[in-house]
């Protein structure tokens, strides 16, 4: 079967250096369904939710690969097409909430904006849109919320409009970038229980990034771990938590914090670890030159 | 680790070797003038008024760019101009830094009445038109190299003095700056010590900046004669005689613009070389 | 009590809520601490934990002075230190560090590290005792000559941690500093941090959000809510038979990496 977002043999390189940042990246997530992208910092992870929006920065290049969205490579057609495309079927739930949102303007325009620009929706039916979709992620007084400026709600507040402005075009695939790292435990147990809600009822797919291998257990049908541009481990949460098949994986699951077995979590990974790792890279970028 | 980080590196600029290299002509031109102009500037000659740059028929040798009306050698000229242009630049330019700087770094880091009291009299200063402040404060302390040193410091000031109050503000809000005071570092030393290296390429930026303003302002003082006296060519004071004759000689409006083009060019981007070249930050 | 290395009592804090500030006369006051008494035991490693906007950031700069309290004692090895001037706090400041919760912020961007970390030692300190510090906080020596952008968010924390501890200080606050770190730099800091404790014995206090990662370092837990202390607790007994409500929703919100286990 193949998935409602499908990426094949995807590598991608810094233009200046040519050091490779994305290795061969293979990723299938099938309509409704979630995906947790997990590893260390600088793994990829933020480089591969860029790709699939479009997004990445000027410096890297996409070296070769499909993206395939509901089944339209979006590396083969026009830029101007890519961006409509893209619009009209996916969105980002952003990192840091305090940034995300222009401090500047009113909550509402933030959210209809782009359903009027990009989507050619009337305003009227993306305001009612908008109520609709605040009303959804619980926030009280929709209509007065619409009128105010970021910096008058809550960080837990405006990640709740992030997220509504996100489900507001009824996207059938959303990335979210480690939506609750800026957020505390509580607020941060309130907004994935949110998200996971809104993702089932609208039958979303949804590529989660985060490095917490906790969240990914609570969230996640299925997770790819990534080290050094590279998937390591592609499998379902079920199997991954009973028993994580690469070297890399246990480690990272035993770095985890589990304050129910504090002993056997917070473990660094080893260094042998990361030799072996970065062995198998290297061998792999070896065999790759090599036939190309 | 597994990053790209300091990967990235920048080139050291063609802007910098560029602007340095006009700048350093131009501090050469000033300060050797006695020795390497062609001619006495102040020379008049009447038998070679108008004589035309040397690649043009009918020049004359040793006249590389022409004469004037009065038949004074355009390139000793502007040689000579150099160095009423660099003195301005430097005094005109350093003092005004200085002074701003120190009151904005006052303002911005120990704020309190410092910084109501200096506010103030920015605000106040501002409120003046520059061009009218300028014309003013000459007529009030005559014409002159001092003068006009002074006219420009006395009005240039605040604009390093709000933007340096501004990013001392910003710094200072910075966890590194608490992190001093844990430390236990006196106040005066995390101002010089931590805050000032990170204000620094502003001021940097600014002083170029200023350097060239200077430049432009003491020519336009010159154009309008309220500068130095007439037997000190200055590049103003040139492109004022040379405008009357330009259907006639062209080239005695062109050069010296050029020459202050260039330099004030050259200021400016010197500056953001600098910053490119040295700032560890952008490095 | 002579063992105690700080002594709390009734702090408080309040600051004007610019926000309510009428357009005349004073804004009213916004009180961040309400009346707060702990204390904390030479060599002991205390958590604060709370949530968003409780206080803990309020509390701990207050400890090391960079805030003023309103009110109450806050005593440091038998003095009272709440209202010293910055002169006063001067001779104690070796002894009281701290470590920032952004790594990037709190290292001067045009510095070396070699020069943030030499800096407060005075003139005379020879670059061995940088390189003590470095390889303590296990970084190679060449590190010295690095600027902050040029180290990964691990590596800078590590720089912050060498700080403080190359002033042999008694008593150290550490406020979220491995918030902003992925799990695997998260692991590491706090084996260095607990190894550091152990070794130098240092009083250490450790601020978080997350109770999962205070559980394997800190010997007692203050729980913190809106600037009020709801528990004070031995770590095993707060995990085991956490007594208020607050302290069990902290818990129930952390997610166990276990897909089995309900949340
Ligand atoms: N604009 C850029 N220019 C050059 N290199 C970049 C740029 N953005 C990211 N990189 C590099 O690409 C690699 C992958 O970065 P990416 O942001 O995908 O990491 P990540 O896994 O999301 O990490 P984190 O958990 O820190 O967000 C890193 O090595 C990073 O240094
Ligand atoms: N200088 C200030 N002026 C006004 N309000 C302040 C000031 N400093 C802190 N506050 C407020 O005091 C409360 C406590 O802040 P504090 O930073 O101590 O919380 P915290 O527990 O560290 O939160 P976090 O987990 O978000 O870091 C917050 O509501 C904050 O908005
Ligand atoms: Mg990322
Ligand atoms: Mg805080």
């Amino acid at each position: 079967m193949s998935g409602f977002l499908e990426i094949r043999g995807l590598s991608a390189r810094l233009a200046g250096t040519g050091q490779r940042l994305l290795r061969a990246v293979d990723i299938s997530l099938p309509a409704g369904s979630v995906r947790g992208l997990v590893g260390e910092s600088g793994a990829g992870k933020s480089m591969i939710g860029k790709a699939v929006l479009g997004v990445l920065p000027k410096a890297v290049e996409i070296v070769e690969g499909e993206i395939l969205l509901d089944g339209q490579d979006l590396l083969k057609v026009p830029p101007a097409e890519r961006r409509r495309l893209i619009g009209a079927k996916a969105a980002l739930i952003p990192q840091d909430p305090l940034t995300a949102l222009n401090p500047s303007r009113r909550i509402g325009p933030q959210i209809t904006d782009r359903l009027v620009d990009i989507l050619g929706w009337e305003k009227a039916r993306a305001a009612s849109r908008a109520l609709e979709v605040l009303a959804e992620v619980s926030i009280p007084e929709p209509e007065r919320v619409m009128r105010l400026y970021p910096h008058e709600l809550s960080g837990g507040m405006r990640q709740r409009i992030l997220i509504a402005s996100a489900f507001a075009a009824e996207p059938k695939l959303i990335v979210a970038d480690e939506p609750t790292t800026a957020l505390d435990v509580t607020v941060q147990k309130q907004i994935l229980k949110l998200i996971s809600a809104l993702q089932a009822r609208h039958g979303t797919a949804l590529l989660f990034v985060t490095h917490d291998l906790g969240v990914v257990s609570k969230v996640c049908d299925t997770l790819s771990v990534l080290y050094a541009g590279k998937v390591v481990e592609d499998t379902t949460v079920e199997r991954f938590f009973a028993a994580p098949q690469h070297p890399y994986s246990r480690a990272l699951l035993a770095a985890t914090p589990r304050h129910t077995d504090p002993a056997a979590s917070l473990q660094p990974v080893p260094q042998a670890v990361i030799d072996a790792a970065m062995a198998e890279i290297a061998a792999a970028d070896a065999a790759w030159s090599a036939h190309g | 680790m597994l990053d790209g980080r300091g990967l990235i590196r920048r080139r050291a600029g063609a802007r910098l070797w560029l602007s340095g290299l006009w700048l350093t002509v131009f501090v050469l031109a000033a300060v050797l003038a006695p020795l390497i102009s062609p001619q006495d500037p102040l020379a008049q000659d009447l038998m070679l008024e108008r004589l035309p740059p040397a690649w043009v028929a009918g020049s004359e040798p040793g006249y590389w760019l022409g004469t004037d009306s009065l038949g004074r050698d355009v390139l000793s000229r502007i040689i000579y101009g150099a160095q009423v242009a660099l003195a301005v630049a430097l005094v005109a330019g350093l003092a005004t830094c200085l002074i701003g700087s120190a009151l904005g770094l006052v303002a911005g880091f120990y704020r309190g009445w410092a910084d109501r009291i200096i506010s103030r009299i920015v605000d106040i200063w501002m409120a003046f038109p520059p061009v009218l402040f300028a014309i003013l404060l000459i007529a009030v302390l005559g014409t002159g190299l001092t003068s006009v040193i002074l006219a420009i410091v006395i009005i240039d000031w605040t604009r390093f003095c709000r933007v340096v109050r501004a990013e001392t503000l910003n710094q200072s809000k910075m966890d590194y700056v608490h992190s001093a005071k844990v430390a236990g570092f006196t106040r005066l030393r995390t101002l010089l010590s931590e805050i000032l290296p990170n204000v620094l390429p502003v001021i940097v930026a600014l002083l170029t900046l200023e350097m060239g303003i200077a430049v432009i302002v003491e020519a336009i003082l010159s154009f309008v004669n309220l500068s130095i006296s007439t037997d000190q060519p200055t590049w103003g004071g040139m492109i004022a005689e040379g405008r009357t004759s330009i259907h006639q000689a062209w080239w005695v409006l062109v050069f010296p613009l050029i020459a202050l083009f260039f330099t004030v060019l050259s200021f400016a981007q010197f500056g953001e070389g600098l910053r490119e070249r040295f700032d560890p930050v952008l490095r | 009590m002579a063992d105690s290395i700080f002594q709390v009592s009734d702090l408080r804090v309040d600051v004007p809520d610019m926000t309510r500030k009428p357009l005349f006369g004073a804004a009213p006051r916004l009180e961040i601490l309400k009346g707060i008494s702990f204390e904390i035991p030479r060599g002991a490693v205390l958590g604060i934990v709370g949530g968003s906007g409780s206080g803990k950031t309020t509390l701990g700069r207050t400890l090391v002075r960079l805030v003023e309290p309103n009110a109450g004692r806050l005593l440091f090895d038998g003095r009272d230190i709440a209202h010293l001037s910055d002169a006063g706090m001067r001779p104690l400041r070796p002894r009281i560090q701290m470590i920032f919760q952004d790594p990037m912020s709190s290292l001067n961007p045009r510095l070396t590290v070699g020069r943030t970390i030499a800096a407060p030692l005075g003139a005379k300190v020879s670059d061995a005792r940088v390189k003590a510090a470095l390889e303590q906080v296990g970084l190679p020596a060449d590190f010295a000559g690095r600027y902050p952008h040029e180290l990964s968010g691990g590596q800078r924390q590590r720089v912050g941690i060498a700080r403080a501890i190359a002033m042999r200080p008694d008593f150290i606050l550490a406020d979220e500093i491995v918030s902003g770190l992925d799990v695997s730099s998260q692991a590491q800091v706090l084996m260095l941090l607990e190894q550091l404790v152990a070794d130098l014995g240092l009083t250490l206090v450790f601020i978080s959000h997350d109770l999962s990662v205070i559980r394997r370092l800190c010997s007692r837990v203050i729980v913190l809510r809106a600037g009020e202390i709801v528990e004070d607790a031995a770590t095993a007994d707060l995990f085991e038979r956490p007594r208020h409500a607050y302290t069990r929703e902290l818990l129930d919100a952390i997610p166990i990496p276990d897909p089995s286990v309900r949340w």
